[in-house]
């Protein structure tokens, strides 16, 4: 996908300048009127020919801000098909950046506008950069160049990056989630889930399963224990629906569900894949153990099959 | 009879306002809190001889000391487990008292809890303690399991399951203690009483409980003085005799993630605490005339009603289902307004209550008050204490 990417990049760079664009109507009156009041602009230059010859311009001469005004395309207008910025728009939405936002818009004004004056835009696409890992996602800043010109003259510029970004998935991180302290009685536990399996600490003296573990058997003393593996089958003892507040690694709301599992020992775990509103004492679920990163295995559960 | 019961007594109580940005730092609340307590109970800094306070109070013994110009200790002792400890501290003060080994000793909290650290957040801290508390932690918070709201909701969703306890059921209890926090000019929710309607259109914390479940979180500071009968019979106050102080912590006992017993419907710390409460004072539940139940979520008030033998088990939200709580009830709750309505000073304030009640001398005032009963902290080891008129 990158290769694609930049092959289709260097494609456009090579093309240059799009044609230009003529704007819709020439420089005029009404359209500087109606942008100086929308923005409280009240510098008389705009409106009064008196005042803009008073400082010392050959007449009224068009804020230099509107210069995107005199080329947009109106209520329903598309881009050419050579523009660069809609090429490359194009490009990562099918790649799957589909999001975007603004990042830099840099104007350079080369000189006055007036009424009357026809002008166009051509656009060069300056550069690709990518992929970046940003607070909004994976995504590539587009760079491209306007240029505006009444015949032959650049008038104005301006440099224009946006971010393409593929938004992040509304699951959260599940590695910020909080870690089990490991040690000399729970290690076995730790290593089975990352083993692939769910581990139940068992006394070889009298036979007794208990979760969560510890290093001596309450019921016969005995500190030497073992595991047995268990089936990964139990069901919903009880369960909350967690909405408030915020839990590491864990998206709002979910499920955390008390397990009794069929070997008869309880164990909490968060219960995925489901509806909250279905949830119910009694539910039959089954093991998921999710690989979180290389020093944690989890076990979720999810409804069984 | 036990070897502390009827030997000590309160003799003064005292408290910061109760706030959500008390704007000063933690000591110095503890520091005014015994102060006020020292002058209401008309003793001097010097008078004093222990301190004792709760394991995860920031302010050391000796900080307090050294504020109030106490000129020497003899006994200081922390109580762990939280709000468990609420009931303790001043069980560790009458046994002090009642074998000889101090005279005066003033228990104390004081906490930025709301503008400072919250409980009610995620501890990552404890889950990553390298000792068995943090081990346990491993069980529950990797599982999303991790605020207080939602270690008691697992109980609660439970409970309901077995008995057919109810949203509303639970509702009651945070509906008659901000009944009572209404009239309290020192409650957080002076003046705000909620009715059950809003209790139920109130937002999800971690279901089954909703915001209005979950009690309040606040800067403040309490503390009270204990010192022998005797002593207390030549002081202003009229003497608040301790008839009874115990702890109590069950079999296969976890802080707050008790999940692994037989039943998961009740708990058998606060069942321990209440058998010796009655043992030790020589009462019965219908002896008592007000109950400060430790209602840091209101499931938890039903359950302690059960464990303390007021009513059988599963049947508290019958118990309490005709205004019971209320005061003029059979059993009037939290007349200050509890934790819900007051503030939440880890159950110290509850005590300040009791002795109020006994006292004769609070804002809703129960008649003829002989015996209150106070709570500590629950889904945790705990504590509880008799108070009754000399």
């Amino acid at each position: 996908m990158t290769e694609r990417i930049h092959d289709e990049v260097e494609r456009v760079k090579a093309a240059g300048a799009s044609a230009p664009k003529p704007g819709r109507d020439p420089v005029n009156q009404p359209m500087i009127n109606n942008w100086v009041e929308a923005l409280g602009d009240t510098n008389p230059i705009y409106v009064d020919d008196a005042a803009a010859r008073a400082a010392g311009h050959d007449g009224i001469v068009a804020p230099p801000a509107m210069i995107q005004v005199w080329t947009m395309g109106g209520l329903h207008g598309q881009r050419n098909t050579d523009d660069p910025l809609g090429l490359m728009l194009r490009l990562f939405d099918d790649a799957g950046y589909t999001s975007i936002v603004a990042t830099n818009c840099e104007q350079t004004y080369h000189r006055y506008l007036h009424p009357g004056e026809q002008v166009s835009m051509h656009t060069t696409l300056e550069d690709v950069v990518g992929p970046k890992q940003t607070g909004l996602g994976e995504g590539w800043f587009v760079t491209t160049r306007n240029v505006w010109t009444v015949g032959d003259e650049p008038v104005a510029e301006m440099l224009f990056r946006v971010l393409k970004f593929a938004p992040r998935p509304a699951s959260p991180d599940r590695s910020a989630v909080l870690r089990p302290i490991v040690g000399h009685d729970n290690a076995f536990f730790w290593e089975g889930t990352a083993a692939g399996e769910l581990r139940v600490q068992h006394c070889p003296t009298c036979g007794r399963l208990r979760h969560p573990p510890g290093p001596m058997c309450p019921s016969c003393g005995a500190d030497k224990q073992d595991w047995v593996v268990a089936a990964g089958r139990g069901t919903v003892f009880s369960y909350v629906v967690h909405h408030h507040p915020p839990v590491p690694g864990k998206q709002l709301p979910f499920v955390v569900a008390l397990v009794e599992l069929e070997e008869g020992v309880r164990m909490l775990g968060e219960l995925i894949d489901v509806d909250p509103a279905t949830v119910h004492v009694g539910m039959s679920v089954q093991l998921a153990l999710t690989k979180i990163d290389d020093e944690l295995t989890l076990p979720f559960w999810r409804p069984a099959s | 009879m036990s070897a502390i019961a009827d030997k000590a007594a309160i003799v003064g109580i005292g408290a910061t306002e109760f706030s959500k940005d008390s704007g000063r730092s933690e000591l110095r609340l503890a520091a005014e809190a015994v102060r006020a307590a020292l002058n209401d109970a008309g003793l001097a800094p010097a008078d004093v001889d222990g301190l004792v306070t709760f394991s995860m109070d920031n302010n050391t013994e000796v900080a307090v000391a050294r504020e109030l110009g106490i000129p020497s200790l003899e006994f200081f002792s922390r109580i762990q487990y939280g709000g468990g400890a609420a009931c303790a501290t001043v069980q560790q003060a009458a046994m002090a008292v009642a074998t000889g080994i101090a005279d005066v000793v003033v228990c104390y909290r004081a906490f930025n809890e709301r503008s400072g650290y919250r409980y009610g957040q995620v501890s990552s801290a404890l889950a990553s303690a390298p000792t068995s508390s943090g081990i346990d932690a491993g069980w529950s918070y990797p599982m999303g399991l991790g605020t207080p709201a939602a270690q008691v909701a697992m109980i609660a969703q439970r409970y309901m399951h077995v008995y057919g306890a109810t949203s509303e059921d639970f509702g009651r209890v945070s509906v008659v203690d901000r009944k009572h926090a209404a009239t309290n000019p020192n409650a957080f929710f002076y003046g705000k009483p909620i009715t059950l309607a809003e209790h139920q259109s109130s937002r999800w914390i971690v279901e089954p409980l909703h915001l209005l479940d979950c009690c309040q979180e606040s800067d403040g500071g309490v503390a009270i003085v204990v010192t022998s009968v005797e002593r207390a019979r030549d002081l202003p106050n009229p003497p608040v005799i301790i008839r009874a102080a115990a702890q109590g912590s069950g079999s296969d006992q976890f802080v707050m993630t008790s999940y692994y017993r037989d039943a998961l419907t009740g708990l058998p710390e606060m069942g321990i605490v209440g058998e010796q409460l009655w043992s030790q004072a020589g009462l019965a539940p219908e002896d008592v005339d007000v109950a400060v139940l430790y209602d840091h979520f209101t499931p938890f008030v039903l359950i302690q009603l059960e464990e303390l033998g007021f009513c059988p088990r599963g049947e508290a939200r019958h118990f309490i289902a005709d205004g019971a709580l209320e005061i003029g009830g059979r059993l009037p709750l939290n007349p200050h307004g509890g934790q819900l309505g007051e503030a939440y000073i880890h159950g110290m304030n509850g005590i300040a209550e009791g002795v109020r009640q006994v006292r004769g001398a609070a804002v809703n005032q129960v008649e003829d008050v002989a015996h209150v009963l106070v709570t500590a902290g629950t889904g945790v080891p705990t504590s509880g204490l008799i108070l009754g008129a000399a």
